[in-house]
């Protein structure tokens, strides 16, 4: 009996005692997911620094060896990319591979040692709903610098939605869900950060600045993991039919289509690599209806990177009537993406 | 049986929480701790709310907030906020009323201000807390008065987390600099300018003053920043001086060498820092107690102190570590700081970008307001002077310290000629006269003179930085004839020596030379003064001990002496004849 009492009084304590632990407990796991997270964020320095066109964006850890996710951005386009670690450490980076249709690039710290950094598992696809409370962490406006870790804030899911249902309004080529928070997470620089939840799950990675040209309004959203991680998995194995590593178009390739069959008219092809520039789109044509313009860069064909005329014009000749025709174009520093049918052949 | 009873304390704890938040009493399920947690929200907001203040220019236009911090009125605010409010403001209480409020000091490099509101001894005051121990993921509670939204001058308070700590914030142009300050996703708008970020345990941990706001206009963007108060209580002495406070500069700038060292890359000759060794190349390895691992981290310790505190240093030379301890020289020149505070400038943050006429306009509460005549009734606590923001608290500062002299060495009736005999410790005996022609000074068989008619003061006896210059100043303050300095005032507080008490610091020059006076804080009791023969002189410490009466009045004993930190003589004083001016003469 007395043992009994015993037992009820530690009970009916524990009790109290969870009720009076309750929000320093709901504190401690913020803490612990903050410390958590930190050093597995990075700040990347890349090219920019012009206008509005920032020289900076933020990243986080997918792998030991240092495989960093962050946004497809103009940063990246540079040999000198360097990144720094959240305790200093300074690093040269290239870029691995890219995903243009989920804004995602995957950069790689170049180091003779093994570096064996803490890391985000991306193979943990964990998704929230609508008030789920979050974490972001980000480089905003370069907040920091060496050994400074990047800024925190937080907030609450309020949405995971598709941005384009509103296509026109968002200056966006990404066209799936994405978690909408009422943090104001997406600023200069921020894009690459992560949003975790408070007990430490990778929700999402923090998208470029998008802002609804109607409203002059900005929408703070992050794409969700489970949509980015099996790209990223494939770009670090190597298995991602990426576009950088295609070879020489083949001379034996099909050539099916021609640019001028879809209405494009290409600049001439003088170089050994002709950017692919677009001179002329054909009145009524196919393209100039899906609203390509002169002077618009074609960068993607169905997801391969179009380096040149001659690779644009070896992608075309591959399709077949049917097929579903993906172009990216970049255009003032924004990408745009289409979607058109492929014609029957024009024998 | 046995289990009822002792459930029953839990049962009632759980009833008691509900019975206190009736409103919630009915949702059932909502966690406990939820609960717990607001009512601690709600507790906090109401202990802290009177101290906040809503403050407006002296027409009632423009404005922004502030933080009650003393019951006498003492209130800390931005200085972007007091620049061009004039010199009387109105501030707002949540009780409701309006109060009269004076300019006290101004900081233009850390964009603080302190002033004084008047009318009650009973203020409500916010408590200080301590912004070192401030760590990213705290709740963070920031109060004030954003878009000037509150008539009846309830703050309004907005909640958000820690998001960073010891940032550094680029200055707009030289000043407005923001060192070692608190970043906050709290919610910093216009009006917000001034007021108080607290901690959720309701203390004082930084006053919010600007933000990143870049391509969206100027409302919150996710990053405010707030000055911390440990920065504020470095200043807080010099900040109730009346003075236009200056902040301060090494002499030596620092760049990130080879491995990640941070280096010192220019070095100025006549700065204290190369007197006391260091060179170029030497790195750096901690300041003011803190590491040194950026030059961030370097410039965030420099920007929390005042100009003229010795700090501490540590820097490295061929695997070699030497400390030493600096004196932080001016980091502006008077003239810079007087233009500054003159100049009625307005928030520096980036303005909006070109082309956003389309961004929702904001009212603008630093509206330039236009200056009021002060009200009748506080017209004497306003002293203009060059170089203060308000003399009339330098004052009030002198005053104090000068009474607590003369309470205990009041030689004010021996205005004449001083001989003091005694004898060097392990040394010969020596004769000092002070006169106000000249000082002599015997010992051994040397003779050491110092004309007072030439108005050429020299380092004599040589390697002393000018003792007996010194001693002119000595026998001035003591016989009461402070008004013969060119300049005399308040300066604030410092550390005696950059590692002692917390000490007063007067400050008297005259024909060039500057003597600082040390006044022990809990006492007022003179410790001694320092003398430079110039700005930018090597200093001739004198030390007072054991203090000697003298028909009731107190007369050091024992003077030490040191050039540049290292001692240079002893001298014990066994005799002393002050002559009145009738004697002398």
């Amino acid at each position: 009996m007395k043992e009994n009492r015993v037992k009820h009084v530690f009970v009916c304590l524990c009790l109290i005692g969870a009720v009076l632990a309750g929000p320093l407990t709901a504190k401690a796991s913020s803490q612990s997911t903050i410390k958590y997270a930190l050093p597995r964020l990075v700040k990347i320095f890349g090219a920019g620094g012009v206008k509005n066109l920032y020289a900076y964006s933020t990243g986080f850890l997918v792998s030991p060896e240092g495989h960093i996710a962050t946004v497809w951005s103009p940063v990246l386009d540079t040999d000198k990319l360097s990144v720094v670690l959240h305790d200093g450490r300074k690093f040269e980076a290239e870029v691995l591979g890219a995903e243009p249709h989920l804004d995602l690039a995957i950069i790689k710290l170049k180091s003779e040692r093994e570096l064996n950094l803490p890391y985000f598992d991306i193979r943990e696809k964990v998704i929230a709903g609508p008030g789920t409370r979050i974490l972001g962490f980000s480089n905003m406006f370069r907040v920091a610098t060496g050994d400074e870790p990047v800024s925190v804030l937080h907030g609450v899911i309020e949405a995971r939605t598709d941005l384009p249902r509103r296509r026109g309004a968002f200056e966006l080529s990404y066209s799936g869900d994405v978690y909408v928070v009422d943090a104001i997470t997406n600023n200069p620089g921020a894009a690459g950060g992560a949003i975790l939840t408070y007990n430490g799950k990778l929700l999402g990675m923090i998208g470029k600045q998008v802002r609804n040209a109607k409203t002059n309004t900005w929408v703070n959203y992050s794409l969700p993991i489970d949509v980015l991680s099996k790209s990223i998995e494939q770009i670090i194995t190597g298995k991602f039919e990426s576009s950088e590593n295609q070879k020489k178009p083949d001379t034996h390739a099909p050539e099916r289509y021609r640019p001028v069959d879809f209405g494009l008219m290409m600049v001439p092809d003088v170089l050994y690599r002709t950017p692919a520039y677009i001179d002329s789109v054909l009145p009524g044509s196919l393209v100039a209806k899906a609203g390509l313009q002169p002077d618009d860069l074609i960068v993607f064909v169905n997801d391969e990177l179009i380096k040149s005329c001659k690779t644009l014009n070896a992608e075309l000749g591959k399709l077949e009537s049917g097929d579903l025709l993906r172009l990216v174009v970049r255009r003032d520093n924004q990408l745009v993406s289409i979607e058109l049918p492929v014609p029957p052949e024009n024998k | 049986m046995q289990r009822i009873f002792f459930c029953a304390p839990f049962v009632t704890s759980i009833l008691m929480t509900l019975l206190t938040l009736p409103v919630f009493a009915q949702t059932a399920s909502v966690d406990p701790a939820v609960l717990v947690a607001q009512k601690q929200r709600v507790d906090v907001i109401k202990a802290v709310s009177p101290s906040v203040v809503a403050i407006f220019g002296g027409t009632g236009e423009g404005g922004g907030s502030g933080v009650l911090v003393t019951p006498d009125g003492y209130a800390l605010t931005n200085f972007h906020v007091v620049a061009g409010a004039g010199n009387f403001m109105k501030c707002g209480l949540n009780d409701g009323r309006l109060y009269d409020a004076v300019i006290v000091s101004i900081d233009p490099t850390g964009d603080v201000a302190l002033i004084k509101l008047l009318g009650r001894t009973d203020f409500p005051v916010a408590k200080l807390g301590n912004s070192d121990t401030v760590q990213v993921g705290d709740w963070a509670y920031a109060m004030g008065n954003p878009f000037l939204l509150a008539t009846d001058f309830q703050p309004t308070i907005t909640y958000g987390i820690v998001s960073g700590v010891h940032r550094y914030q680029y200055p707009a142009g030289t000043f407005l600099e923001y060192t070692d300050c608190i970043q906050v996703d709290s919610s910093i708008n216009p009006g917000n300018s001034g007021g108080p970020l607290f901690n959720d345990r309701g203390e004082l941990i930084g006053i919010n003053g600007r933000g990143s706001f870049e391509k969206r206009g100027r409302v919150n963007s996710g990053a405010g920043y707030a000055i911390s108060i440990n920065q504020i209580k470095h200043f807080w002495d010099h900040l109730k001086s009346g003075r236009i406070v200056d902040h301060a500069a090494l002499g030596a700038t620092v760049s990130t060498g080879f491995d990640s060292t941070i280096d010192v890359a220019e070095i100025l000759e006549e700065s204290d820092a190369y007197r006391k060794g260091l060179r170029l190349g030497d790195e750096i390895v901690s300041f003011a107690g803190r590491p040194i691992r950026s030059v961030n981290q370097f410039k965030n310790i420099l920007g929390i102190y005042p100009a003229g505190w010795t700090l501490p240093l540590v820097y490295r030379r061929e695997e070699q570590k030497t400390t030493i301890y600096v004196r932080l020289q001016a980091l502006h020149r008077a003239s810079e700081l007087q233009e500054q505070a003159g100049q009625k400038k307005l928030l520096p943050e980036k303005s909006p970008q070109p082309g956003d006429e389309k961004q929702p306009r904001m009212p603008s509460p630093h509206a330039k307001p236009a200056p009021t005549p002060p009200p009748e009734k506080y017209k004497h606590l306003y002293v203009p002077k060059t170089g203060f923001a308000n003399y009339y608290f330098n004052q009030q500062q002198q005053d104090r310290l000068l009474q607590a002299l003369n309470e205990s060495s009041n030689f004010s009736d021996r205005k004449g000629t001083w001989t003091l005999t005694g004898k060097q410790i392990d040394g010969g005996d020596f004769t000092l006269t002070l006169a106000d022609k000249g000082i002599g000074f015997e010992i051994g068989n040397d003779i050491f003179l110092q004309s007072l008619e030439t108005g050429i003061l020299v380092d004599e006896p040589p390697g002393t930085g000018g003792l007996l210059a010194a001693l002119h100043h000595f026998r001035l303050l003591f016989s009461g004839q402070a008004e013969r300095f060119t300049d005399f005032y308040y300066l604030g507080s410092e550390r005696l020596d950059g590692k002692n008490e917390l000490v007063d610091v007067l400050v008297a020059t005259q024909t060039g030379t500057i003597s600082r006076w040390y006044f022990n804080k809990s006492d007022l009791s003179l410790r001694g003064f320092d003398f430079y023969l110039t700005e930018n002189s090597e200093v001739c410490s004198i030390r007072f001990e054991n203090f000697q009466t003298l028909n009731g009045q107190k007369f050091p004993g024992e003077l030490e002496i040191l050039y540049g930190n290292q001692p240079v003589m002893k001298l014990k004083i066994e005799q002393v004849k002050l002559e009145t001016l009738e004697n002398s003469k």
